[in-house]
């Protein structure tokens, strides 16, 4: 076959078509792949390297660190960014080296290329701290004191420390626990008292009480606000005990360079020297990062510790707006399909409704931000939280709006569906029961809906699926970058829906575009994207399952 | 059938009837019941179901109804006027209000400053400026407004500076406002002509470094002083240097005198309806850069005033004329007064021009008693009216836009209410080129806020409006030949089961959110095109010869081996081909850079003269792409497999090869479903936000290059909003973009959806 006949015949075509969606497959695995592979990745301990480096004035480099990545570039471009190079080479190999020390280097990861790099060692006490502030420290271990005194040295120091850190943590978690509950109690107390005050003042001021109630109340407020400073009191002296325990062991580090460094125990998260480490010890390790990062806080402005809040913050906020949107759309959907009158008005409607999910989820944000947040939230806070103002409650961005935005959105999607569902029950079944006797509202109720549950069970996963991963309008009406308080917590009403929270998306638009260190924040903004990702693939695949389940239900029951 | 229900609930007394039915009454009673509950869902849902579409269809309503006060023109309300505070036989000389509108000031020609009460013109306290006995006041000038400065001219070739100052306290807790007049420059007056010439004419203004003033004297000399003030350290006296200059004389006789606050231009308007502008930045060696004609001839300047910000004037002419005018900058660094643009002139001569405080806009009366207001750099007129009899003596407006005060010519005073909410608003400022102060020409701009005061809003949707068009047209470039080709081959050629994998996986990424995307583009793709520049280019090309040339070479091998194969299964074929072709071109990629590229790809590009920015629209374009893919190839797909079989047999059945039948029957077929597709994909790239946000600068620029990054309509929004005053111009202008791309995705959709439904019409006629 020629060249020319085999173009004549067309199939030259066919395999142009077959390359567009081998590429777009490509496209989708490699990016599903890229995202799982660097977010599970993140949390493998990475062996320390250690190196010379004979820089061409001939000054010698001591490294030490964890490789980042490589690159291979002209050397011209190298150049140009001001490195010296020789002019002899074209091509350079270059590593990004986390060397960490944020507070003894001022950057932690650095470019070093790869000519005149001694060989690569590995040496087995070379450690890597996690801390709370400055990032990892890289370094060997010199000493650990205590209040100053030397205690351990050399071979005993290792297993010294890490049970030193461990009290510290131990600490750590109380102190948290005393800062986060405790203290977050007594100051919900306090703002309450507050409120209070405020409200009584006015209700003075409107004529609604006379002077002498409101001196007794005032008394008694009063009485209450002594009680609680009591209470802090108390509890701001055991933390200063508690932080005064944890600073009492230090630990002497020796950096790349020679310099010995003393960092304090308590600053320590988890010491570990990874070269030293068998597999299934690093396994374990992987495992406690792993969860560390599920189930922390985050540190150093999000570039560090965990993403719990965040999780919690989506996870609430798209079951708020599940339960707005499903009744609502599902008492659309059933208007459009069994009650309305059939016709042209309504052939513009649903196009018009089916349209809306089109619409850029930006708008949704704009109008929610405008109707929501200070339309109704503003007329919200005149009415019932007056002693608060000018310091709004629901007149600013919050939970509640953040899901009634995302509900309005997605408002489309369960009508579709859910509609699609109605449609495809024969009419024989609804001519059945109608013969039987039954009302319009029997059939409907009692028949019709049952049968179409697995559809709106569709038209939800639809709708959490989309909320889940949508960002632009949160910006506007309730997300923020760090929310102090959960939108859950022990006080009363238990769920605050005025709160701002966070959220994953969010979270991964933050720490990536807006951290100052974000070759430093990069490894937590994968692995956030994975997360989001699985979370995601995880609710699609928990309410396929339902509507599996509900669909052999109705299945065995319809025959 | 009532009838027979009664008769067996009559003789309801045999056991059998008892244990079937209830009796009449109960059942009549369930009946109504059953109804009820019947009528309770009919209208529950009813209302339910109109509730949703209503609360669907507010957001139209609500989006127009935060955009419309946009279009709202200004609006004056009189209220009862009063005599003029102060002795009445004086001439007023500026009227002024503060920032609560509670108090006004007068300054008049007798020296005396009188605050009162806007309401109803009690004297609050009055004041005597401290002008010797030996001296009569010759001329008068205001600074710009927001610094609250006056100065008196005298006739021994002094002056007499002063500032309207007022001082807030609550005593029980109510606003008590306390006016005071303050000497900046010390009470005595200060000397502005050495030789003692009477003053006809003062200018003055602040500056950063102190004041500066120009005065033009009875015999036609124009003097220029500058005051700095430096402020002791240690004993904390502030100390006033003066210098003294004389500019040349302006030709033909002097009028008014203004200088501005940068202490670097004089203008001097002259009785020929001529405009001078002297360069006195270096104030020992002034010059008169040009005098320019500014009313037409015979007529003359009667007024002229700066907006805000002292860079523009606006000149007021003796035939109702109103223009606009400021310093250009030519081709030779060199500053020159040009005409900007020209208000809706005015039936009468102009009398007194007020501008607004913190805005480009400004308030005019002229000779017949007409007002109008005006906005440069909407160039609107937002209001005008015939308001009096005579003659508008002097305008005092509030800093705050919302009061006026108004003379008349009968020494009465009408305070006014105003409201002008959104004077920045025209079509003009958002769509058309706007000569924006300070600019060489005029420019589409989006700039929307700045670091000070004066700074000119720049509200021009084109660059973002050109931005999102740009982000859309590459996200489209890309994926629309991917994602309908890739419909195609899976609808039409792709093995079944192998579809059944494929189509969903595609489809999947549907649901994949954009922050995803956005922060891949920004932080993975980004750095690695630009790393890697030769190598993506290198892929665009190669990538098609590739699969032809896989296709041929398979085309070649024997039948043995091909056969094995079932046919549709091209795909998988050329999968490895293409991940192996693409790890080449990105392993050889640095040395293309070294053989063609001069070793710099980046540099190369610049030195051509294409500015490159790491995050730009082939950034955007890949990854935005990314995003439609699925959106195109779904709805295109279902278009292609949904040909009626019997079409593609026949086709096949007379003759035709498989992709003859394509071109053939299937493409003219399916094409308004793909054309749908196509359409649902570019709604959807024109309202992606996250994206853009992440993968490119955010810079609003105009320009179409690939290496140059974008600012988008919903990137805009997303950045703008949520740091905007609520309810401000700038707040709407970002609602009226929200709008536009409601209406304009709205519009793509509804279309996409007619077509798609017709498309289904014909499918079942077929």
């Amino acid at each position: 076959m020629t060249i020319k006949k085999w173009f004549k015949s067309g199939s030259p075509w066919i395999w142009l078509n077959a390359g567009a969606i081998a590429i777009s497959m490509i496209m989708v695995v490699g990016l599903l792949s890229l995202i799982l592979v660097r977010g599970f990745s993140h949390f493998w301990p990475a062996p320390i390297v250690e190196t010379t480096l004979t820089q061409p004035d001939g000054r010698q480099v001591q490294l030490l660190g964890e490789l980042s990545r490589s690159q291979t570039l002209p050397a011209q471009v190298m150049r140009e960014a001001g490195v010296d190079i020789p002019s002899d080479i074209d091509l350079v190999t270059r590593h990004l080296i986390k060397q960490g020390n944020r507070d003894v280097w001022g950057r932690d990861f650095v470019w070093y290329p790869e000519t005149g790099m001694d060989e690569w060692r590995y040496p087995k006490e070379a450690m890597r701290l996690e801390r709370r502030e400055w990032g990892d420290f890289y370094g060997y271990p010199v000493r650990l004191k205590e209040e100053g005194r030397t205690v351990a040295e050399g071979e005993k120091l290792w297993p010294e420390l890490q049970q030193r850190v461990d009290r510290a943590n131990e600490l750590f978690d109380e102190i948290r626990g005393i800062e986060r509950g405790d203290i977050g109690a007594v100051n919900h107390r306090m703002e309450r008292v507050r409120l209070e005050e405020r409200r009584l003042d006015m209700d003075r001021r409107a004529g609604r009480i006379d002077r002498a109630s409101m001196e007794e109340a005032t008394v008694e407020l009063e009485a209450r606000r002594a009680e609680l400073a009591d209470e802090y009191a108390v509890l701001q002296q055991r933390l200063d005990q508690l932080y005064q325990d944890v600073r009492r062991d230090t630990l002497v580090g020796r950096v790349m360079d020679g310099r010995e460094v003393e960092i304090p125990v308590g600053q320590i998260i988890r010491a570990v020297q990874p070269n030293d480490m068998s597999v299934v010890s690093k396994v374990g390790l992987y495992v406690a990062q792993f969860w560390d990062f599920l189930s922390g806080y985050p540190r150093e402005a999000n570039t560090e510790g965990g993403i719990l809040p965040a999780i919690f913050g989506t996870v609430t906020m798209v079951f708020v707006m599940s339960i707005i949107v499903s009744p609502f759309g599902v008492l659309a959907a059933i208007y459009l399909r069994e009650y309305a009158r059939q016709g042209p008005l309504l052939r513009v409607i649903r196009i018009s409704v089916y349209n809306l999910a089109g619409v850029p989820s930006i708008v949704f944000g704009v109008f929610g931000l405008g109707f929501f947040v200070y339309f109704v939230g503003g007329a919200v806070d005149q009415q019932f939280f007056p002693a608060a103002l000018p310091s709004p409650t629901f007149g600013t961005p919050g939970l509640l709006w953040a899901a009634l935005t995302l509900a309005l959105l997605t408002l489309p999607v369960v009508i579709v569906a859910t509609e699609e569902g109605l449609a495809r029950i024969p009419s024989t079944i609804r001519h059945g029961s109608l013969a039987l006797g039954a009302t319009k509202a029997e059939t409907l109720w009692k028949v019709v809906v049952p049968l179409a549950t697995p559809a709106m069970m569709t038209g939800l996963i639809l709708a959490i699926a989309r909320a889940a991963g949508e960002v632009a309008p949160l910006m506007l009406v309730g997300v923020v970058k760090l929310a102090p308080t959960l939108p859950i917590d022990g006080h009363f009403p238990f769920i605050h829906l005025e709160r701002k929270i966070m959220h994953l998306g969010f979270h991964i638009y933050d720490v990536g575009f807006q951290s100052p260190n974000v070759e430093a924040a990069q490894p937590l903004v994968y692995a956030t994207a994975m997360t989001l990702v699985i979370l995601i693939v995880m609710l699609n695949l928990t309410a396929i399952s339902i509507r599996n389940r509900l669909r052999e239900k109705y299945r065995s029951e319809s025959d | 059938m009532s009838t027979t229900n009664a008769a067996i609930g009559k003789d309801g007394g045999s056991p059998r009837g008892e244990a079937l039915l209830p009796s009449g009454t109960q059942r009549a009673r369930l009946r109504k019941w059953r109804y009820f509950k019947d009528g309770v869902s009919r209208y529950g849902v009813g209302a339910g179901g109109l509730g949703v579409v209503f609360a669907l269809g507010l957001i139209f309503v609500y989006l127009f109804y935060e955009v419309a006060p946009l279009l709202m023109s200004a609006d004056v309300t009189p209220h009862e006027s009063y005599q003029i505070p102060g002795e009445p036989g004086a001439q007023t000389l500026h009227l002024a209000m503060e920032r609560y509108e509670e108090l006004g000031v007068r300054f008049s020609d007798d020296g005396v400053a009188t605050f009162f009460e806007t309401q109803d013109g009690t004297v609050r306290k009055s004041v005597e400026l401290p002008i010797p006995p030996t001296a009569r006041i010759t001329g008068f000038s205001a600074a710009e407004s927001r610094q609250r400065l006056v100065a008196y001219g005298l006739s021994d070739g002094t002056a007499v500076v002063a500032r309207h100052d007022y001082d807030l306290t609550y005593p029980d807790d109510t606003r008590y406002i306390e006016p005071k007049l303050t000497f900046p420059l010390g009470k005595e007056p200060v000397v502005m002509d050495s030789s003692g010439e009477p003053l006809i004419q003062v200018a003055i203004q602040e500056g950063t470094r102190g004041f500066a003033m120009a005065a033009l004297t009875a015999n036609n000399r124009l003097v220029f002083s500058l005051y700095r003030t430096s402020t002791n350290l240690f004993t904390g006296d502030s100390e006033i240097s003066r210098s003294e200059y004389e500019l040349p004389s302006p030709p033909g006789v002097a009028r008014r005198v203004l200088v501005d606050s940068d202490h670097r231009a004089v203008f001097v308007a002259d009785n020929q309806s001529r405009l001078h502008y002297y360069d006195v930045s270096q104030p020992r060696n002034p010059r008169l850069v040009e005098s320019v004609r500014v009313v037409d001839e015979g007529h003359q300047v009667t007024t002229m005033e700066f907006l805000v910000g002292t860079q523009s004037v606006i000149i007021g002419g003796s035939d109702g004329s109103l223009t606009q005018w400021f310093l250009v900058r030519d081709d030779n660094n060199e500053r020159h007064l040009q005409e900007v643009r020209s208000f809706e002139p005015q039936p009468a001569a102009i009398a007194t021009i007020a501008p607004e405080l913190a805005r480009k806009g400004f308030v005019v009366g002229d000779a017949a008693g007409g007002l109008s207001i005006h906005y440069a750099t909407s160039h609107r007129t937002l209001l005008q009216e015939d308001i009096l009899d005579g003659p508008i003596q002097a305008i005092g407006l509030s800093p705050v836009n919302q009061a006026m005060l108004m003379l008349g010519p009968d020494g009465r005073v009408t305070p006014m209410t105003l409201k002008n909410p959104h004077p920045e608003f025209s079509l003009g400022a958002l769509w058309g080129k706007v000569w924006y102060e300070g600019r060489e020409e005029p420019t589409y701009t989006w700039q929307s806020s700045g670091a000070t005061d004066e700074f000119e809003p720049k509200f021009s949707l084109i660059p973002v409006t050109l931005g999102t068009i740009k982000a859309a047209f590459y996200a489209m470039l890309f994926a629309t030949p991917l994602a309908i080709m890739g419909a195609i081959y899976t609808a039409y050629f792709m093995q079944r089961h192998l579809r059944g994998f494929v189509k969903p996986t595609v489809e999947v990424m549907e649901a994949m959110p954009t922050v995803i995307l956005g922060f891949l583009a920004g932080l993975w793709l980004a750095p690695f095109i630009e790393a890697h520049l030769p190598a993506v280019f290198s892929i665009f090309i190669l990538l098609p010869l590739l699969m032809l040339v896989v296709g041929f070479a398979w085309s070649r091998l024997p039948g043995a081996i091909r056969l094995r194969f079932p046919a549709g299964l091209e795909m998988l074929i050329l999968v490895p081909a293409i991940i192996i072709m693409v790890w080449l071109c990105i392993q050889v990629s640095p040395l293309i850079e070294i053989w063609f590229f001069g070793g710099s790809t980046r540099q190369w590009l610049t030195d051509v003269g294409i500015s490159f920015d790491q995050r730009n629209a082939l950034v955007v374009g890949i990854a935005m792409g990314f995003a439609v893919i699925p959106t195109i190839f779904s709805i295109a797909e279902d278009a292609v497999y949904t040909v009626p079989r019997h079409l593609t047999q026949g086709s096949l059945a007379l003759g035709a090869t498989a992709w003859q039948t394509v071109v053939g029957v299937v493409l003219p077929t399916a094409s308004p479903g793909i054309f749908a597709a196509v359409m649902m994909g570019f709604g959807r790239a024109v309202g992606e936000t996250m994206i853009v946000l992440m993968a490119t600068g955010n810079t609003p620029v105009i320009n179409f290059n690939i290496f140059e990054g974008m600012r988008t309509l919903s990137a805009n929004i997303a950045v703008e909003l949520t740091e905007t005053a609520v309810g401000g111009t700038h707040y709407r202008i970002l609602f009226l973009s929200a709008l536009v791309l409601l209406v304009l995705t709205f519009v793509l959709n509804t279309a996409a959806e007619i077509v798609r439904q017709r498309l289904r019409q014909r499918y079942s006629n077929l």
